[in-house]
């Protein structure tokens, strides 16, 4: 973008809310917030389940349905009287790390892809790009549950169908990215030292590459934990007795009336989870990418 | 104009096909491929699903069976629903409609709302207003749309009792505030995503237009303020929004299938979660096939009317 002009409304009023300061101080903040809770959120899921008094599958049938800060259980029970602070860490552990995982997976699969398109480009380059726009082509939650439901669904296999649903954006950067540092010197020089073709793409082209991949990774975390909630509470991702964020929200719409707090708690724990990565991915965007506009 | 349209055309083509292969390798490669739903039926012998197997055609070569697959697709035999033995297309075609009305209102919705707050965002850029939207439009990308419709049952319709909590009418009554009421929930919650990927969309185009000579030029002859904004910056803004409503289709059905799950909406989505709980196969497929041409389909009418709007493409 251009040097900012005036705009064509009345000049805006100054002050401490726009000044240049205050705007990275917030979209840091946002960021820092968002790596604060995805710590927080972390440390909870892993140690948290030490420190409650209830397991997982613990069924409690007197306490069937307690509602959240009544009695022993601090969030409350689901129908088969489960405590839900319990299944909720235990769920977090799941989710996020099926999360991880299948960005990993995904930014490995979009990088490889990516990276040879754009070095070799010409008919190699434009198939392969015509192969991620027709993979996009898809309603990936249809692709998702298609896969997920010929498959039969393990905590890998869904993280591996996520992944297939979810590298083509890591392609197109990667692409975009390599096409333009293809032609630069140093990548000349390595061609004239008689590096491999595998050399400069992965050792020369990649590391280069690494900040715009960086950002799409963290937004695809992000992405790949709401994925998993929608094929779970759908039924046909993670499955009991293992719990997910996602099938944790299975079967609360029929107990909404009697119990609410079974929809809500799981889905705020969500929401709180994919903001995060959400809010870090846009901070990295910030720092790490140059071709980004701070408008 | 034609050698652009004929371009744009040929590259719809290409796509058809490589979605279709993709479409083919999700049916076969799968483990236990289009045999495996018969493979659980008790006292099912491999001699059984060898004769099955021959008499669908799966014993020829891959390619073949490729090359047949995809020629009865573009001929709209799309094969019979193993639960009522309705051609594919005719189940899918009961379906559309209802899908069409939710993701139709939900883009006016969110094209209304996502413009105005992103034009208003970027011509107060930073003010606290455009702060909201943008920490606003981040979150709104983060919550899980079947969870948002949830809340929404809850609130509007089991606290405060004013709106249905689903379905597409009351039998026995179907006038069209009827239909109006049952519709506005879950396009509403529908629209909440799309909402938020238009306002950070206009903002940055409207910021691309605001910036640009003819603009001032428009404000050195002394154009009121409103009327640039309205005759000059929002109609070329614009312009790329266009493309950006094809390239949300299939964010949209997506959403779609989550949101008629939790608002039992008999459209698309709803047909293709209860056809996995059959195992009915050819309406899975079709489904998958149909939401992917639609895709392709609302790309290239996307394209094709921005090249009517913008003589710069239609000449190049």
């Amino acid at each position: 973008m251009s040097v900012s002009s005036p705009p064509i409304h009345r000049p805006i009023k100054s002050g401490w809310w726009n000044s240049r300061t205050f705007r990275r101080f917030v979209r840091h903040r946002l960021a820092a917030l968002g790596v604060v809770m995805v710590i927080l959120l972390t440390l909870a899921c892993v140690i948290g389940p030490y420190l409650l008094p209830y397991n997982d599958l613990y069924i409690d049938l007197r306490a069937r349905f307690s509602p959240p800060l009544t009695g022993y259980h601090f969030l409350g029970t689901d129908p088969l009287g489960r405590d839900i602070a319990a299944r909720l860490l235990m769920a977090g552990r799941i989710s996020m790390l099926v999360g991880f995982a299948a960005m990993i997976l995904s930014t490995m699969i979009g990088a490889t892809i990516g990276v040879v398109a754009g070095y070799y480009g010409g008919r190699i380059g434009t198939v392969l790009m015509r192969f991620v726009d027709a993979v996009l082509s898809f309603p990936s939650i249809f692709l998702l549950l298609a896969l997920a439901a010929f498959i039969k669904p393990s905590p890998i296999m869904i993280t591996v169908i996520i992944a297939i649903t979810s590298w083509m954006e890591v392609a197109r950067i990667v692409e975009a990215e390599v096409r333009s540092l293809r032609e630069r010197d140093f990548i000349m020089a390595a061609r004239m030292l008689g590096l491999s073709n595998r050399w400069i793409m992965f050792r020369e082209l990649l590391p280069n590459a690494m900040g715009p991949i960086i950002v799409a990774a963290t937004l695809t975390v992000a992405r790949a934990i709401l994925l998993e909630a929608y094929v779970s509470f759908l039924g046909y991702g993670i499955q009991p007795p293992l719990p997910s964020w996602g099938n944790m929200l299975n079967g609360a719409q029929q107990y909404l009336q009697s119990a609410p707090w079974l929809a809500i708690i799981p889905g705020v724990a969500i929401t709180l989870a994919v903001t995060s990565f959400n809010f870090i991915g846009d901070g990295l965007r910030d720092a790490l990418d140059a071709r980004s506009d701070l408008n | 104009m034609t050698r652009y349209l004929l371009n744009r055309l040929g590259q719809s083509l290409v796509l058809l096909v490589l979605v279709s292969m993709i479409g083919f390798a999700v049916l076969n490669l799968a483990p236990g491929g289009p045999l495996s739903q018969f493979a659980l039926t008790p006292g099912m012998t491999q001699a059984d699903l060898d004769r099955i197997s021959a008499q669908m055609g799966l014993d020829r070569p891959l390619v073949v069976q490729y090359a047949d697959w995809f020629w009865r697709l573009l001929r709209g035999d799309w094969g019979r629903s193993f639960r009522d033995s309705r051609p594919v297309l005719d189940v899918i075609g009961g379906h559309f409609a209802a899908t069409l009305l939710l993701m139709g209102t939900a883009t006016v919705i969110s094209v209304t709302i996502g413009t105005w707050v992103g034009i208003k965002g970027a011509t107060k850029r930073y003010s606290i207003f455009d702060y909201a939207a943008t920490v606003g439009a981040m979150v709104a990308l983060s919550i899980p749309t079947f969870w948002f419709g949830l809340v929404a049952i809850y609130i509007f319709s089991l606290k405060l009792g004013w709106l249905p909590a689903g379905n597409m009418y009351t039998i026995g009554n179907g006038s069209f505030l009827d239909y109006a009421i049952h519709l506005i929930m879950p396009a509403m919650v529908l629209a909440l995503v799309d909402v938020a990927v238009w306002s950070r969309y206009m903002r940055t185009a409207t910021l691309d237009v605001i910036n640009q000579d003819f603009v001032r030029t428009a404000r050195a002859k002394g154009m009121t303020p409103r009327r640039v904004l309205m005759k000059h910056v929002v109609g070329n803004a614009l312009l790329p929004m266009i493309t950006l409503a094809g390239l949300q289709v299939p964010t949209l059905l997506g959403g779609a299938l989550v949101t008629e799950t939790v608002f039992t909406w008999p459209g698309m989505g709803r047909l293709f979660l209860d056809s996995l709980g059959y195992q009915d196969y050819p309406v899975v497929m079709g489904l998958l096939m149909f939401s992917a041409i639609l895709v392709l389909l609302s790309n290239l009418a996307a394209d094709l009317l921005t090249a009517f709007v913008d003589p710069r493409i239609r000449l190049t």
